[in-house]
């Protein structure tokens, strides 16, 4: 079915319609990543936007059980070069196609995703619409639709849920968590309670955690300031990690200030280097928006991380509390795990937190 | 960490000749190291002796040594130059094996030379299969259950245990030469014994076989502060079991999850890590379809053939960064060349597909054992590129020249079922063709998986160009289905031939509707960040990207996949034309789908096309860029082939025209040309059926020449001695007709030479005349040349020298030429004129120190000989004297005859340069690595025809103290005449007989000119393939003897009683 691709600007893109059959408005941004479509289309961090991929061929490997990175898909559409007719692994249960149609996600499929992906690396990311046909006012509808500011809201839990297991005490507080951030967490075998992302500071000091995640979730995060108090107090008394979302979050409560780039980094090919080690680490990452560089000299703040290429802030430090956040995603999925050592980090900070609080390490 | 200060002059080790295995992508690897250490300040020294190599030339290095890279030649170099540091990895297998070896015979700690790059730890814990099985398992990485063997009673206990079937895999040896899979203890023992005679260490590993396993590879990178990353990972076609360098590649992995892709991903990071390699590294894994099971299958801790493709496939120049990553820069320190605006520490992502198809000799080799298997058998490939994998396979099918523009070969309509299902499980060559022919005969992709393992996901991409091709068949002019086929990679000719139209009909009807390619930019970064990459495929896509500048442009053609009779050599005069076409002031750009060459890499032009050298992707390219015309002539025949449709499509076609090139390659067309020149030529027709052909071979008496006209390499070439073999010929080696006639020439014996000459339509430069050793008969590709001629009269070179002068002039020749002639009783006869660059330009070029290439194509672009400070004539000669010499690949190819004969068969050539003849010849005989001992057994077995002449050839060994062996027929000859000759044993009597004797290293030389039909009880063929089994030196023509004796002479003092 011939479907079309229209971008704010008015640029038009003759497709041919996959997955779900509806209309569709988001925000279009590309990702570069040549794998993983299955982790980025679950990846909550996409809710609001329709998903470019820059690999023209989507689907190879179908959908598995395993690789979700949420339980209900939030994105708001699919761009591709072309679908895969026929998708091939060992552990597959269903086509590209399938998923989406199940999910009610709508696809286009023979787009030159080359052709937009450059015009938006030119223009930025921009709103964009799937549609059956272009009438007159297609456009002017598009331009003036807003898009949702409450993505957070949608795509965390709403109920508290724990992920029991017997080491360090972590309370993760979902802006719109990936699960392989929960992986890692189990990995290390942390006893984990998800909490929505409007939760309290003082709901989480109830539950004396000895550390606080703060993780990765769509949209601006001057959208969430119902987190800024919370991070405020929690900081100060409790080790505190952040990804993604949750780095800008830590940043904007520490008085940094964030701003929207011009098409963000999606993808997982961005080195990263810990400037104290010099270390670098390709890392997987899906933000549209960054910490300024500039609004970090006024706060307590200290840049730990940075992209080789063009500097983005991709980790902070606070100078008297233990608390940090990196930009990227050590967590991968899709990507490359060369920074999954983040998490150790975060563990052994817990560690350090309790022996200088309590004498002791946690009793695991 | 900025580049080290401590080091000032490195040393750069070269591949050598041309083998299979190890192929231009050396030259690449090893120019581009070259240059980016100059760029760096270091002083570099080079060693090769492949002269056809762009790294040989001057520029490239401050101090280029073209000898023999044997420890004798080296350490005298080493000596000589006193370089602080050796960069081996960029020589291939070859370069890694030099740096060995000096490093044991300790010249490198006498002369504290430090070795970059991968320290010898890491070469033998990659290389040496007992140290890397201990390492992975360190690492915790899997191999497959393997035992080390050194005899073959080992290898057969181990397989005892194991199962069969095995992989056998001998240590030390490059492109997997000797090894295979054994089914049954008979193939083992066949293998095992092979491979540790191979070895240099006789050892082999035996493996448990994984075949059927997915076949991925890794192409890693690391500095020496321990950052390390992928550039590109590739998913083979062909399970495990075919050698990834014989196998269908695509770029980057296709049917692996992200999950799967990471778990290889760190695989070979670690791997990569804890072997410390600084620079390049390449390593093969084998995937379980059907679980995350996995298993390491090798370890390259150099650049290699895959980085070669790994380069060509993201633009991410791998040799470069690795040899500036060697001299201590960091990878976060070295700007990504591509991008220009990122640095080097950068994975490229890909938003394309390529697609790599090996391309094999058996055009040539008809007789080869075509089966694929663990043992390279290809000489070269092609790589295209596609928006998706149908298009990137179809556009890699026809670039590879062998007569198909599609998944189609028709004569595989005719083959029954029995033979198709036996081709689809014994993979040749040409399985993906059986493959399209099974989907068409109505096999489920579901059965085809099921026999050859092949990933349905592949296969499907088949079945559904073979649905496209029921479209087209069913839509005549139907655009849409039109449009899905070209966007599938589908060929105007293939949808002619559906539609019963000409491809020029189609192409009409396509651009009638604006269905036309654009061009996309190869950048690194899936077009993240802006780029000005001048690389380019092309697709049929929404935006193109390709912007034509408003400098004139002149289009190079190159030269395609390397085959034999179409090497290196012509990729050198494409990338010296390019060179001289930018100096010219005009835009240089090169279209060519060979991705191991230096055309293709993207900072050699202006502009690069990496696209199919076809008709239609060639009018494409002009059609986008409007050059001034087009040069044809440095291509080889691949270029040649297209003048002619290009300039009927008016196309302007630069130097020598159309029309004048035709007057030199059709026969009827030449002979009056040199009739009404009064040149002499070996008397000769042109037959197009059998029976002209036999009436002319009965007027000009046996034996005669035939061929076919327009070929390249002598293919199908045959000196027939009665009429019975002419008619054979006529019935089995030939399709003759019309279109394709056949010429017959009587064969006269003499003496061969050539030259090369360039010509602007009054002047003509000849920089050379070349002499073969071997006399006419024997392929100019496989003869040894010296140049300047040592053994011609001033008669002889004063009649070359007017003939090539007239031809040139009388045909027109803008630009260059090659002729060659015979010397038959002081005359000088023309055999043959090639309007083109030929395959001695390079050798010519460096010994001559004229830039041939560069100076034909200012000729071709309207610059003057005079005006170039060039007048008629010979050049004046040096007072040094070179030999080149062939270098073949009979090891890696079974059922090969290697005696040398009209039709080429060598894959590369070195040279050799000295004061005399004799000290030249040795350095080409060395680096030819046919090193005869100064003493030893000598085994002689001749057809009658040659015994006189082997005679004294005996003699003349004997007299250096020599032993004699013959077979009997050669021995009785030889006794009969007073040598002193042991008759060997016949072949099967027993523990003592000759191929005992050989295997057992007690023949140091064998001379053998016994053809297969002649005197089949001499065994000749097996006599010869147990020589190159073995490595014994082998001489199938007599000429090449006397240079050999040549050089031993001179090397000793005559001893005589009195």
């Amino acid at each position: 079915m011939k479907r079309y691709l229209v971008l704010a600007d008015g640029t038009i893109y003759p497709g041919t319609g996959f997955g779900a059959p509806a209309a569709t408005v988001g925000e279009l941004v590309f990702s570069t990543g040549m794998s993983g479509y299955q982790e980025s289309i679950t990846d909550q961090s996409y809710n609001g936007e329709i998903l470019m991929f820059t690999y023209p061929l989507i689907g190879n490997y179908g959908i598995n059980r395993d690789d979700h990175e949420s339980i209900k898909p939030t994105c708001k559409g699919v761009v591709v070069h072309e679908v895969a007719r026929r998708a091939s692994n060992w552990r597959s249960e269903m086509s590209l196609d399938d998923y989406l149609k199940q999910n009610q996600i709508p696809g286009i499929t023979d787009i030159d995703t080359r052709a937009v992906t450059k015009h938006i690396r030119k223009k930025g990311a921009m709103k964009a619409t799937i549609v059956d046909e272009v009438l007159p006012d297609t456009v002017e509808r598009l331009r003036v639709t807003e898009l949702g500011k409450a993505v957070v809201a949608e795509s965390s839990t709403t109920n508290a849920y724990p992920n029991p297991a017997t080491g360090p005490n972590v309370v993760v507080v979902d802006f719109g968590l990936k699960h392989s951030i929960l992986r890692e967490l189990a990995k290390r075998h942390c006893n984990v309670t998800v909490l929505p992302y409007n939760t309290t500071a003082s709901e989480i000091m109830a539950l004396n955690p000895d550390g606080v995640m703060l993780t990765n979730g769509p949209g601006d995060p001057k959208d969430v300031p119902s987190a800024l108090p919370m991070i405020r107090e929690v900081e100060k008394h409790i080790p505190l990690f952040g990804i993604c979302l949750g780095h800008q979050l830590f940043a904007l409560a520490n008085g940094a200030d964030t701003f929207k780039m011009k098409f963000g980094h999606r993808g997982f090919n961005h080195p990263v280097r810990e400037i104290a080690t010099g270390r670098i680490d390709f890392t997987s990452q899906n933000h549209g928006y960054a910490v300024s560089r500039e609004s970090l000299a006024k706060t307590d703040l200290m840049i730990t991380h940075e992209e080789i290429n063009d500097d983005t802030v991709e980790g902070v430090r606070h100078r008297d509390y233990a608390a940090f956040s990196v930009q990227y995603h050590p967590d991968a999925a899709p990507g490359p795990h060369d920074a999954d050592h983040i998490f150790d980090e975060f563990i052994d900070l817990m560690a350090a937190h309790q022996v200088a609080r309590k004498g002791s390490k946690f009793n695991a | 960490m900025p580049k080290r200060t401590d080091i000032h002059k490195i040393m750069v080790i070269g591949s050598g000749p041309i083998i299979i295995g190890q192929a231009a992508e050396f030259d690449y690897s090893g120019t581009q190291a070259c240059l980016a250490l100059k760029e760096l300040d270091y002083e570099v020294v080079l060693v090769n002796s492949n002269p056809a190599t762009i790294m040989t030339d001057k520029e490239v290095a401050d101090q280029v040594y073209l000898e023999p890279i044997t420890l004798e030649f080296v350490s005298q170099i080493l000596r000589k130059e006193r370089p602080d540091a050796i960069l081996p990895t960029l020589g291939g297998q070859q370069g890694l094996n030099m740096a060995m070896e000096l490093s044991k015979s300790g010249i490198l700690k006498e002369l504290k030379i430090e070795l970059l790059g991968t320290k010898l730890t890491a070469i033998d814990q990659a290389e040496d299969r007992e140290q890397f099985k201990d390492l992975m398992e360190e690492l915790g990485e899997p191999v497959p259950a393997s035992g080390i063997a050194h005899t073959v009673e080992e290898a057969l206990a181990f397989a005892e245990q194991s199962g069969y079937p095995v992989i056998v895999r001998p240590a030390f040896t490059m492109g997997g030469t000797g090894g295979g899979i054994a089914e049954t203890a008979k193939e083992l023992h066949d293998i095992a014994e092979n491979g540790l005679s191979l070895s240099p260490v006789t050892q082999v590993l035996i493996e448990q076989s994984i075949a059927g396993y997915k076949e991925i590879e890794f192409e890693v990178m690391r500095d020496a502060a321990d950052n390390a990353m992928v550039v590109c990972n590739m998913e083979n076609f062909d399970p495990v079991g075919i050698h990834t360098g014989d196998s269908i590649v695509y770029a980057p992995v296709q049917t692996l999850a992200d999950r799967e892709v990471q778990m290889l991903r760190d695989a070979s990071l670690k791997i990569i890590r804890a072997l410390k390699i600084e620079g390049g590294c390449n390593v093969q894994l084998a995937l379980d379809p059907d679980s995350f099971k996995y298993y390491i299958i090798e370890v390259n801790p150099r650049v290699s053939r895959s980085s070669a493709l790994a380069s060509k496939a993201t633009g991410y120049p791998i040799a470069k960064m690795a040899a500036k990553i060697a001299v201590g820069l960091h990878l976060d320190e070295i700007k990504n060349p591509v991008t220009g605006t990122t640095y080097a520490e950068f994975e490229p992502a890909l938003d394309y597909v390529v697609c790599k198809i090996p391309r094999w000799p058996f055009d040539k080799f008809t007789k080869a054992d075509r089966r694929l298997g663990t043992q390279m058998k290809a000489t070269g490939e092609v790589m295209a590129i596609g928006r998706n994998i149908e298009e990137a396979t179809l556009k890699a099918v026809r670039s590879l020249e062998i007569g198909v523009h599609h998944v189609e070969e028709p004569a595989l309509a005719s083959v029954d079922d029995d033979e198709l299902s036996d081709k689809l499980i014994h993979a040749q060559d040409d399985r993906l063709f059986y493959l399209a022919e099974a989907i068409r005969r109505g096999y489920t992709i579901e059965d085809l998986a099921e026999l050859t393992k092949i990933n349905v996901f592949f296969l499907d991409k088949l079945l559904h160009i073979v649905e496209i091709e029921r479209a087209l068949k069913a839509n005549v002019d139907d655009l849409d289905v039109l449009t899905t086929a070209k966007r599938n990679g589908f060929a105007d000719q293939t949808v002619a031939d559906f539609w019963h139209e000409s491809a020029d009909t189609v192409r009409q009807f396509r651009e009638s509707h604006q269905l036309k390619p654009v061009y996309k930019m190869v950048d690194t970064c899936a077009g993240e960040f802006e780029s000005t990459t001048p690389y380019y495929y092309g697709t049929y896509e929404f935006e193109n990207e390709s912007i034509v500048d408003k400098k004139p442009s002149v289009l190079v053609l190159g030269s395609g996949p390397i085959r034999i009779g179409q090497g290196v050599e012509f990729d050198y005069a494409t990338v010296h034309s390019v060179k001289a076409i930018q100096k010219a002031g005009y835009e240089a750009i090169i279209m060519n789908s060979n991705p191991e060459t230096v055309s293709t890499d993207f900072s050699v032009s202006d502009k690069l096309y990496f696209e199919p050298l076809t008709l239609e992707d060639v009018l494409n390219v002009i059609e986008l860029e409007q050059p001034r015309g087009v040069i044809v002539q440095f291509g080889g025949q691949t270029a040649i082939n297209l003048a002619q449709p290009l300039a009927d499509r008016g196309v302007k076609i630069l130097g020598t025209s159309v029309a004048d090139v035709n007057r030199a390659e059709d026969r009827d067309e030449f002979d009056k040309v040199i009739k009404s020149l009064q040149i002499p030529q070996p008397a000769g027709d042109t037959a197009s059926d059998e029976a002209t052909a036999l009436a002319i071979a009965d007027r000009l008496g046996y034996p005669v020449l035939v061929r076919p006209s327009y070929v390249l390499g002598g293919r199908a070439m045959e000196i027939v001695k009665k009429r019975a073999d002419l008619d054979h010929y006529m019935h089995n080696a030939v399709k003759v007709s019309h279109d394709h006639p056949v010429l017959v020439d009587r064969y006269l014996v003499g003496k061969e030479c050539e030259v090369d000459a360039i010509c602007d339509g009054e002047t003509v430069v000849i920089p050379g005349i070349m002499e073969h050793i071997e006399r006419a008969g024997v392929h100019s590709g496989d003869s040894m040349a010296v140049y300047p001629p040592q053994s011609l009269s001033a008669d002889v070179q004063a009649q070359i020298i007017k003939y090539t002068e007239q031809l040139a002039v009388a045909l027109n020749c803008v630009g260059m030429m090659n002729i060659q002639f015979v010397i038959h009783d002081e005359q000088v006869y023309v055999i043959e004129v090639n309007p083109r660059a030929s395959r001695t330009v390079p050798f010519l070029s460096k010994v001559t120190d004229i830039p041939m290439a560069q100076v034909a194509t200012r000729v071709i672009l309207g610059q003057s000989l005079k005006d170039q400070g060039y007048q008629t004539g010979l050049v004046k000669a040096g007072d040094m004297v070179h030999v080149k010499a062939p270098v073949f690949s009979f090891s890696k190819l079974n059922r090969v005859d290697s005696l040398l004969g009209p039709e080429m068969k060598s894959t590369g050539e070195v040279m050799g340069s000295d004061r005399t003849m004799a000290k030249a010849l040795y350095k080409a005989f060395e680096a030819a690595k046919l090193h005869v001992p100064s003493n030893g057994n000598i085994l002689f077995t001749v057809r009658d025809d040659d015994k006189p002449e082997a005679f004294k050839l005996a003699q003349r060994f004997h007299a250096l103290g020599y032993q004699l062996l013959a077979t009997t027929g050669t021995a009785s000859y030889l006794t009969d005449n007073g040598l002193p000759v042991t008759v060997v044993k016949k072949i099967d009597s027993g523990e003592d007989d000759l191929l005992h004797q050989m295997e057992a290293g007690q023949v140091q030389a064998v001379v053998n000119t016994v053809s297969d039909e002649e005197q089949a009880a001499d065994d000749g063929t097996l006599i010869r393939n147990t020589s190159i089994e073995h490595g014994i030196p082998l001489f199938t023509a007599l000429d090449t003897v006397a240079a050999i004796l040549q050089v031993r002479e001179s090397q000793s003092f005559v001893t005589q009683a009195l």
